[in-house]
């Protein structure tokens, strides 16, 4: 097991250089560049040219990229164009709010989708699945953008329950209860979708195992109907459930870009809207690389997990 | 075993009907039933083997599954022990399952695939609260012994066994809680022929060494033979005939009985020109059973009445559902 593990990270070695010329190369054939960004439009050509110089903009392509990997293998992410602050100081302020908003949601989502799942597959074509069949097409199918601005008008423009958006209060004292009730509807949004999504998997996974033959071998040896579904069913429908499990986790990084718009959550997503805009290429280039170890180290994550819930799984 | 009349019977059926609703249209409206099950009766006696036998579909499983209610029943009376099974709640079921246990036809599925040997086998003990952990892998070991396999093997998972190996473990699973009556429900028809009579031996012995009670279905009538004492015949969810082994295999009386006897291979070239009954057709549906005799479509005998009236199991002994037992055709 462990010498698959070390394998796998040699193996993600090279897929991550990749991910990084691609990222590089794909950011710098977008039309304008961080001065035009940043100066003034009355600036002269020369100006414009004197700043180029100064970034290091003037250089060809690949030589900036070379420039960058080596800073990177000396662990610095470089500086931000925009802001002037260290890459890595900008991205450690922002991934606190998103690994809270996201890791928060996440865990509602799967709270809500996994029982209710379990419960559609037991009562199949009853009234409840239905139920929860419809509020799953609804949960996937409408987007953030707009449940975000439509729970924004009911609960924080009319009824008042809640702020519209931000972490915290502005010159409030940032406590815990402030920022739970600023989480509160940003996680509503996202948690519908995963749960949405989730409810479904659980659902067909189980239906899927309700029907083997060794359920009802248990149910003869005499077990109650809860351990028979929740330990004999459950557990061999895990491996769907940890599949989408380990597609979300990468969420956790840049899940919610949307939404943390919309509800202006000071995350990674902000941050990624606002580098865009401002050609920020090194701070887009650190999320990307953020991004990139992240899915790599869920999908090592998520097959370390298959091996864990199905004996028959080994990796040698 | 020799079945004496003044015995109680263990298990007694008393017309057992399931029927299965037939649902279409977006309201799952019920247009029909599919009777699987159609109005069987019949008792089992202690220490003995009942082979139950018929075709595919012909409800034995279903009645099997009956038997210790992993099916409910639409009606009719399962009566075990005086208590009538069909109608006890699920928590007293389960309290009875300690002496009803059941042999499953597929050694391949009926396994969890997540859980060691050693754990599924004590896991009735332990649901049951019939031993402390200790003393369940003491009677693991134990039953491990019995049904020939190593005690090691315990901490395998299923899929490390073959497939007579696991229907070993199905059968050790099924003694785990010392039961009364065993349903063994095609228990060698997934296995080779070399191992089925591995597996029937181990099922006989058992039966001797621990006072067991046998409901035994399969379709081929080679096992059924070897193993039962009486053996009841099904077609289309009811019963034709009911009678020793002997008696069913020397002096058959439904026409449907004497067809399977016939499908059945006998290894002597000698007998080759015996007089063979041919059936025709396939099997009706039991969603749309036919009128009268539920055979008579297929039955090379048949006359009016039976197309009208349906035969009663009659008979002191040997019991027979039939308006023209083969004895007075032949004579």
């Amino acid at each position: 097991m462990l010498q698959y593990i070390v394998r796998r990270i040699l193996i993600a070695i090279p897929v991550l250089f990749g991910v990084t010329v691609l990222n590089f190369f794909i950011i710098n054939l977008a039309p304008g560049n961080p001065v035009d960004m940043m100066v003034n439009p009355s600036a002269t050509p020369e100006q414009l040219a004197m700043q180029k110089h100064e970034l290091g903009l003037d250089q060809p392509v690949w030589a900036q990229y070379w420039h960058w990997l080596t800073q990177l293998f000396q662990g610095n992410l470089g500086f931000s164009y925009s802001t002037r602050e260290p890459v890595t100081q900008i991205l450690v302020a922002h991934i606190g709010p998103t690994l809270l908003l996201m890791g928060v949601s996440l865990i509602v989502g799967y709270l809500i989708a996994i029982p209710l799942g379990i419960i559609c597959a037991r009562k199949q074509n009853s009234w409840i699945d239905y139920l929860v069949t419809g509020f799953s097409f609804f949960g996937i199918s409408v987007p953030h953008f707009f449940l975000g601005l439509g729970v924004i008008y009911v609960f924080a423009s009319k009824l008042l329950l809640f702020p519209t958006g931000s972490m915290n209060t502005l010159g409030g004292d940032g406590g815990l209860i402030d920022t739970i009730s600023h989480l509160v509807l940003p996680v509503a949004v996202l948690a519908t979708g995963i749960a949405g999504n989730m409810v479904r998997y659980v659902r067909s996974s189980m239906l899927d195992v309700l029907g083997k033959d060794y359920l009802r071998t248990a149910k003869a040896k005499g077990l109650s109907q809860f351990i028979v579904t929740n330990k004999h069913a459950l557990r061999n429908s895990l491996i769907p459930i940890i599949t989408v499990i380990g597609i979300d986790i990468p969420m956790l990084i840049g899940g919610a870009i949307v939404t943390e718009q919309v509800f202006q959550w000071p995350g990674l997503g902000l941050l990624t809207i606002q580098s865009i805009t401002s050609r920020d290429y090194s701070t887009l280039m650190a999320i990307n690389l953020l991004a990139a170890v992240t899915v790599l180290f869920a999908n090592l994550l998520t097959d370390i997990l298959y091996a864990v819930a199905d004996p028959r799984i080994r990796y040698d | 075993m020799p079945v004496t009349e003044q015995r109680q019977p263990l298990l007694q059926v008393k017309n057992l009907k399931k029927y299965y609703p037939i649902r279409k249209g977006i309201i799952s409206r019920t247009v029909g039933y599919v009777k699987a099950v159609d109005d069987v009766s019949f008792d089992i006696y202690p220490g003995e083997t009942m082979g139950l036998v018929g075709e595919s579909g012909c409800g034995k499983s279903t009645t099997g599954r009956s038997l210790v209610r992993l099916e409910d029943p639409t009606e009719g009376q399962v009566l075990f022990q005086g208590k009538n099974l069909a109608n006890i709640s699920q928590r007293e079921m389960r309290k009875l399952r300690t002496d009803l246990q059941i042999i499953f036809q597929d050694p391949y599925s009926s396994l969890n695939p997540r859980k060691r040997i050693g754990d599924l086998l004590a896991e009735p003990l332990l649901a049951h609260k019939l031993a402390t952990k200790k003393d369940a892998d003491q009677k693991v070991n134990e039953i491990l012994e019995i049904v020939g396999l190593p005690k090691q093997y315990k901490n395998r998972y299923p899929h490390q066994f073959s497939g007579g190996q696991r229907q070993r473990i199905g059968i050790a699973r099924a003694l785990m809680l010392r039961p009364k009556l065993i349903i063994c429900d095609e228990p060698v028809s997934a296995l080779d022929v070399s191992i089925q009579a591995q597996v029937l031996n181990l099922l006989k012995d058992l039966q001797k060494e621990l006072n067991l009670t046998y409901v035994f279905i399969a379709h081929g009538l080679g096992a059924v033979k070897y193993i039962s004492d009486r053996i009841t015949v099904m077609y289309l969810g009811k019963v034709m005939e009911l009678a020793t082994t002997k008696e069913i295999f020397e002096h058959p009386k439904h026409p449907y009985t004497e067809i399977l006897l016939n499908a059945y291979p006998i290894p002597n070239p000698h007998q080759r020109d015996r007089e063979q009954i041919v059936v025709e057709g396939d099997v009706p549906s039991p969603a749309n059973p036919p009128k009268g005799c539920v055979f008579h479509t297929r039955c090379p005998f048949a006359k009016d009445v039976c197309r009208e009236k349906v035969p009663q199991l009659t008979g002191k002994d040997h019991l027979v559902a039939c308006h023209f037992p083969l004895e007075t055709v032949n004579v």
